[in-house]
């Protein structure tokens, strides 16, 4: 059967299971560009909404977290490494973009393995990595710590603002002003992860959620899983990305992670403080931790004036209810992140639809 | 000289200059016009009406699979010419090269600038070398100007595009710009990915007839980007159907990977045709028939629907806008 023919059938089981309202959250920013790029909310019926999560590293990014490394950039002597994506990112002043302009090092990298070679070239300069993503990518910089240290490299350090998913979950399940009745769960982090860190949007909240791929069809599936659950009064962590994801997830990579790094609140642009959603490197390993190494200084977070990017990400408000959207704020001229990284909400709203701003889909 | 690297005083215009000249592109040139050693080319009269077109090249790597800067340079000015209807016929270089390139490199870009000027049927007739020191360019930079001569009758122009006419093109999308990020970063696939780079003009030529109405060469910014700029020259709307894009299934498994959307990738031996309705069968035949048209196919339709703007229709039937690219697009992939 052709796609258009598999996503007429998936349509039609949505269709007959839709009924009441329905609010999905896509959690994955992944998955915003992939329903956004698909077209998917045009075709379901007006009762399933799906609303955009915090699954942008990039975007949760907080603006005292972008200064902070903004400085370690203008510092001599300091060379960030960093994935493209933060290039752009303004923070509450200026970005790595503009600090680079001015003679700053800053390189970018496309995995931690890049970053540890800058070290062994540069032993005469200090080389900070950029820690901004996931349990998905969280295990390759664990990797390279783990390799620094058995290199002695001691130029090399990494400036962790991971952040992980399951805590901030938790805080959008209970938000009654957003209203949720299910979840589409990240597929990579749940790669990693496996579902039991994300039982409890079952066990202790009632409300059904399933793993999804990022194909269209996957999301499709996903949905109609979701509204099946509803139909027979139950509520599972389900997996619909079953060739990539296992139960128990990867435990070696999820090993890595607890291995090197330990829990501690952190805070996400627009939601907050978050108890326990992000994580440092375990004091034996402080050698390696830029914010050990450096006197970073620990400016105050100053919001955007103007940008949504906060409520977004929470999945309260929509792109086109920004006054900036599309017009102060385009992807060539981000005013915030979620209109840097390819991955944020209001990127995917600009580039792929029908009628930019004019009207909430 | 073959190990031997570029040193300033192979730009002075002394005997180094001229041993350059004589041992590199003399030798991989030759033709009596470049023989005259004039200041300038002095060509025949030719009919038709000229076209004419120029372009700089300043690809990262020199080298990547399915080609190098100097087959690019060739390529890019002989389809930009090629697309407008005109044969192209003749070619200027001028190489801008950084103190320390090896010789050996430069050889074999010249070699292969000739390889694929004999290929296209064009003549290079005028050429300028110049070395700047170490750090003011990266390595070898080429610009090339190209003239052809548009054959009576044939006249393409945006303007003649209307709503049903149909929109083709002519392979898979994304080839180029996937070979030149995979060799750039180091990625290897299972499945490497060619750049697609090759004269058009001869392929051009085996379908061009009247009711084809406009063509490009989707470059920088891809498909989108141009199907774009035509919608908006020509203040029609169209409307594309993503099932029926031809993609390498490495090149869309790579986007997947890197992030990148295929319909903005640089191609380099792609041509996308604007016909009319009665002669798209035709057109898709001959295409098919060569083999720079193999995995021909036909995309979609002109559309009255809002001028300039360009619709898709994604694999699960949902419609949604084909914007031009904005801002991120890939530096020095040509
Ligand atoms: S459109 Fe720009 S300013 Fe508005 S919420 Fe999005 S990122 Fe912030």
């Amino acid at each position: 059967m052709s796609i258009k023919g598999k996503a007429e059938e998936l349509l039609a089981g949505i269709r007959q299971l839709s009924g009441e309202p329905f609010k999905i959250m896509e959690v994955c920013g992944s998955h915003t560009v992939a329903i956004a790029k698909s077209g998917i909310r045009e075709l379901l019926p007006e009762s399933v909404q799906l609303v955009s999560g915090p699954g942008c590293p990039v975007c949760v990014t907080d603006n005292s977290d972008i200064d902070r490394f903004l400085s370690l950039a203008q510092t001599p002597g300091v060379i960030v490494a960093t994935f493209g994506d933060m290039l752009r990112v303004p923070g509450s002043k200026t970005s790595l973009q503009a600090v680079r302009a001015e003679g700053a090092d800053v390189r970018v990298v496309y995995s931690t393995l890049d970053a540890l070679e800058i070290s062994r070239q540069n032993p005469d300069k200090e080389v900070v990595f950029l820690g901004v993503g996931f349990e998905t990518t969280i295990p390759t910089v664990a990797v390279s710590v783990e390799i620094a240290e058995r290199e002695h490299l001691s130029n090399y350090s990494i400036l962790s603002m991971h952040k992980l998913v399951p805590p901030v979950l938790e805080l959008l399940v209970t938000d009654p002003e957003v209203g949720l009745d299910g979840f589409i769960n990240p597929g990579h982090v749940c790669s990693v992860l496996g579902t039991a860190p994300f039982e409890f949007i079952a066990g202790k909240y009632q409300k059904p959620s399933v793993v999804a791929g990022f194909e269209a069809l996957d999301i499709l599936e996903a949905i109609w899983m979701l509204l099946r659950q509803r139909q027979e009064k139950r509520a599972a962590v389900e997996i619909q990305y079953s060739r990539v994801v296992k139960p128990e997830g990867s435990p070696k990579a999820a090993e890595y992670i607890s291995r090197y790094f330990e829990p501690v609140d952190a805070v996400w642009r627009g939601i907050g403080r978050v108890p326990q959603s992000g994580l440092r490197l375990k004091a034996q390993y402080r050698l390696f931790d830029a914010e050990m190494k450096f006197d970073l200084p620990k400016p105050k977070s100053v919001n955007t004036p103007g940008c949504l990017c906060g409520e977004i990400l929470k999945g309260r408000r929509h792109p086109f209810n920004c006054r900036l959207f599309g017009k102060a704020c385009t992807p060539l001229q981000p005013v915030g992140p979620c209109m840097v990284s390819s991955e944020g909400s209001c990127a995917a709203y600009y580039r792929y639809s029908q009628r930019r701003g004019m009207s909430a889909v | 000289m073959q190990s031997e690297r570029i040193i300033m005083a192979h730009g002075s215009g002394g005997r180094l200059s001229q041993r350059l000249v004589a041992e590199v592109f003399q030798q991989a040139f030759a033709n009596p016009y470049l023989d005259q050693m004039n200041d300038a080319a002095v060509l025949p009269p030719a009919q038709g009406q000229p076209a004419l077109t120029t372009d700089s090249f300043v690809v990262s790597p020199l080298f990547f699979r399915g080609g190098d800067i100097g087959k690019l340079a060739v390529c890019g000015t002989v389809n930009d010419l090629a697309v407008t209807g005109a044969a192209p016929k003749y070619l200027t270089a001028g190489f801008v090269l950084e103190e320390g390139l090896l010789i050996n490199d430069l050889n074999r870009i010249v070699q292969s600038m000739a390889a694929t000027a004999e290929t296209a049927g064009v003549t290079l007739v005028a050429g300028d070398t110049k070395v700047v020191e170490r750090g003011s360019a990266d390595k070898l930079f080429i610009n090339t100007t190209g003239l052809g001569f548009i054959p009576e009758g044939t006249q393409l122009n945006p303007l003649q595009v209307k709503a049903g006419d149909k929109i083709i093109v002519s392979g898979t999308l994304g080839d180029h710009g996937i070979a030149i990020v995979s060799e750039r970063e180091g990625l290897s696939f299972s499945t490497p990915v060619s750049s697609d780079c090759a004269p058009l003009n001869h392929f051009i030529q085996g379908f061009l007839m009247p009711g084809v109405k406009c063509m490009r060469d989707p470059t920088r910014g891809g498909l989108a980007t141009t199907l774009n700029e035509i919608a908006l020259q020509a203040k029609v709307g169209m409307l594309i159907s993503e099932e029926h894009i031809p993609l390498l299934p490495a090149v869309s498994g790579a986007c997947g990977m890197l992030g990148f959307d295929p319909l903005y990738l640089a191609n380099e031996g792609k041509v996308i045709a604007i016909v009319a309705p009665e002669i798209e069968a035709r057109v898709l035949a001959l295409m098919r028939r060569h083999p720079l048209g193999r995995q021909a196919s036909a995309i979609g339709t002109v559309t009255s629907y809002e001028p300039g703007l360009v619709l898709l229709e994604t694999v699960i039937g949902a419609k949604r806008i084909l914007s031009m690219l904005e801002g991120e697009h890939l530096p020095r992939i040509c």
